[in-house]
């Protein structure tokens, strides 16, 4: 038998702004549990939530950059359930008319193009946070009413691959629009995915489960791929699939059954009567579209054809939208873009990596960045001294006072270098001997000799030139 | 009698709002919230034909604030009032995981 699999995929993506989304609370980490909370965030009675407008803002600028529609007259409604964590016992989210929906976006698995369907997204409050001890539970509300999109695909995915390169797509476009981090790491970027499979011909979807504890990429896709087998298995063997929450086992990379599902949840939705019903104007709508971050897709286009780098390349420095505007930056200052792109794939990569940090907690900057690029496309420094003063730019040291301070300078005037040259040659007749009867490797010598009398600073091109002209002369 | 709303609903809704019903106390409020039902059931006789459904009954429209934060400096005395809090933290019996916090 033959199957075919149906993913779903719910993806909870939090937003950097810098207030709760009805609570005027700030939004930051790192800070005392229950510090960033007032009586709105503690669901206190007869308190009034106000609506954030970044929020509605941020809504409006991810349904734009998932090719979505934006909802007009919106509003917000509410989702009850009890649990310590929420304590007004509801969730403000958007169940009847979500902020966007019917959008797209384009995946890429090994070359193969595919659009997948979005359904809708929605701005809705997070829930606090709850640790787990014996006999008690500790609260901290710092995270009720941070602002949360959630965007859900329509059931357009058809393999775990598949899921994988749409949560890629899905969290570099979202990055880019500069309104979530998308760290899964940190929790700012959440999956929840379903799975059904179905004998190929069978028109109805096959009883879907859902998927838990997935943090990351890889554990979706190998979460899935487990799931898919062991469907199949149960398929395959005339039983039937359950409907149940299963929990992807990072050890074993096998799922395990955490619940069986009985009928469907019951949160009694209704509209919120607290808050006003938003009409989104064209004229917001179109002001944010205009100062829409370029997407990835246009700056590669626009690395390939207008700064002619390879589509590798171009695929590299988009990863993250900071490596793409320091890049941008860079090029700005009129660094040749292939050294710009070749520098930071490779030694600024290099030092984020040896140091795990990201780019903006580094001193490097795309002024001195493009500076020392510069000057080695003007010949005042070699690459190889370009090397020193790379590490001197992670100090936060500008590169022509670098270079100027340590004597870096290139020696590249044929009136000076000259000189120098007739002395090696001069001082050393047998390789000019050698290099009469053919031996190439004589050339190598002398620029050596040569680099040793300048202490390094001659540059090699101009004294190879001098030096062929020299002996053939 | 009892048509609107079945005694096993009640038990699913009671279910819902955390509380136990005894079977003494599910017979006396089927009846009685069946009649609720009923009287709400008025409205449903007005035509309503053409006019679109009422989500919010304030005439207020696009009621925002800008995204500034504020601290209101209410978060000790906040956790004060908790029945019971530790380090910071509003401290509660036990839960068993069984959220679909999303």
């Amino acid at each position: 038998m033959n199957f075919e699999t149906t993913i779903g995929l719910e993806v909870h993506v939090e937003l950097k702004t810098h207030s709760k989304i009805f609570s005027p609370s700030a939004v930051e980490f790192g800070v005392d549990p229950n510090a960033n909370t007032n009586v709105i965030d503690w669901g206190y009675p007869g308190v009034l939530p106000t609506t954030n407008k970044g929020v509605v803002a941020d809504g409006i600028i991810a349904a734009l950059a998932l090719h979505a529609t934006v909802e007009k007259h919106t509003h917000f409604d509410r989702k009850n359930y009890f649990y310590p964590d929420n304590p007004k016992a509801y969730q403000i989210t958007q169940a009847e008319k979500p902020i966007g929906h019917d959008g797209w976006i384009e995946i890429d698995v090994d070359g193969v193009k595919k659009k997948v369907g979005i359904e809708e997204m929605h701005i809705e409050e997070d829930a606090g946070k709850n640790t787990h001890e014996k006999d008690y539970s500790y609260v901290d509300l710092n995270r009720q009413g941070t602002a949360l999109i959630e965007i859900v695909s329509k059931p357009d995915i058809a393999s775990p691959a598949e899921a994988y390169a749409y949560l890629e797509a899905l969290r570099q476009r979202i990055q880019f629009t500069g309104i979530s981090d998308v760290k899964m790491e940190e929790g700012s970027m959440r999956v929840d995915v379903n799975i059904s499979v179905r004998p190929i011909g069978q028109k109805e979807f096959g009883t879907k489960a859902e998927l838990k504890n997935l943090n990351s990429f890889n554990y979706v896709r190998r979460g899935l791929e487990f799931e898919e087998q062991r469907q199949q298995k149960v398929l395959m063997s005339g039983g039937s699939v359950r409907q149940e929450t299963r929990r992807f086992d990072e050890t074993t990379g096998e799922t395990i059954l955490m619940r069986v599902k009985e009928g469907a949840d019951d949160y009694r939705y209704f509209p919120e009567p607290d808050l006003p019903a938003l009409n989104i104007s064209d004229d917001w709508i179109k002001e944010l579209d205009d100062n829409m971050p370029e997407m990835p897709g246009k700056r590669r286009d626009r690395y390939v054809n207008d700064l002619g780098l390879t589509d590798y390349d171009a695929m590299v420095l988009t990863q993250t939208k900071e490596m793409s505007d320091f890049f941008d930056a860079t090029v700005a200052l009129k660094a040749d873009p292939k050294m710009a792109s070749n520098y930071l794939q490779g030694d600024v990569n290099a030092y984020l990596n040896d140091n795990q940090v990201d780019l903006s907690e580094t001193k490097l900057t795309p002024e001195n960045l493009a500076g020392m690029i510069n000057l080695i496309s003007d010949g005042t420094i070699s690459t190889k001294m370009a090397k020193k003063v790379f590490k001197a730019l992670t100090d936060g040291e500008e590169p022509k006072a670098y270079v100027e301070a340590h004597g870096l300078v290139q020696l590249s005037d044929p009136a000076k270098l000259q000189p120098i040259i007739d002395d090696v040659l001069a001082a050393n007749p047998q390789s000019i001997e050698d290099f009469n009867n053919g031996k190439q490797r004589a050339v190598g010598f002398l620029v050596g000799q040569i680099m040793k009398q300048t202490h390094g600073q001659a540059n090699p091109t101009v004294v190879n030139q001098l030096l062929i002209a020299s002996l053939k002369g | 009698m009892a048509d609107r709303i079945t005694r096993e609903q009640v038990q699913h809704v009671a279910g819902l709002a955390k509380l136990e019903f005894t079977d003494t106390q599910l017979d006396a409020f089927t009846p009685q919230l069946d009649d609720i039902i009923g009287l709400f059931e008025t409205l449903s006789e007005v035509d309503t034909e053409g006019v679109e459904a009422t989500t919010n009954v304030s005439d207020q429209l696009n009621v925002m604030r800008e995204d500034v934060a504020e601290d209101w400096g209410q978060s000790a005395a906040l956790l004060d009032n908790a029945p019971d809090a530790e380090r910071g933290y509003i401290k509660v019996p036990a839960i068993i995981d069984e959220s679909e916090d999303d």
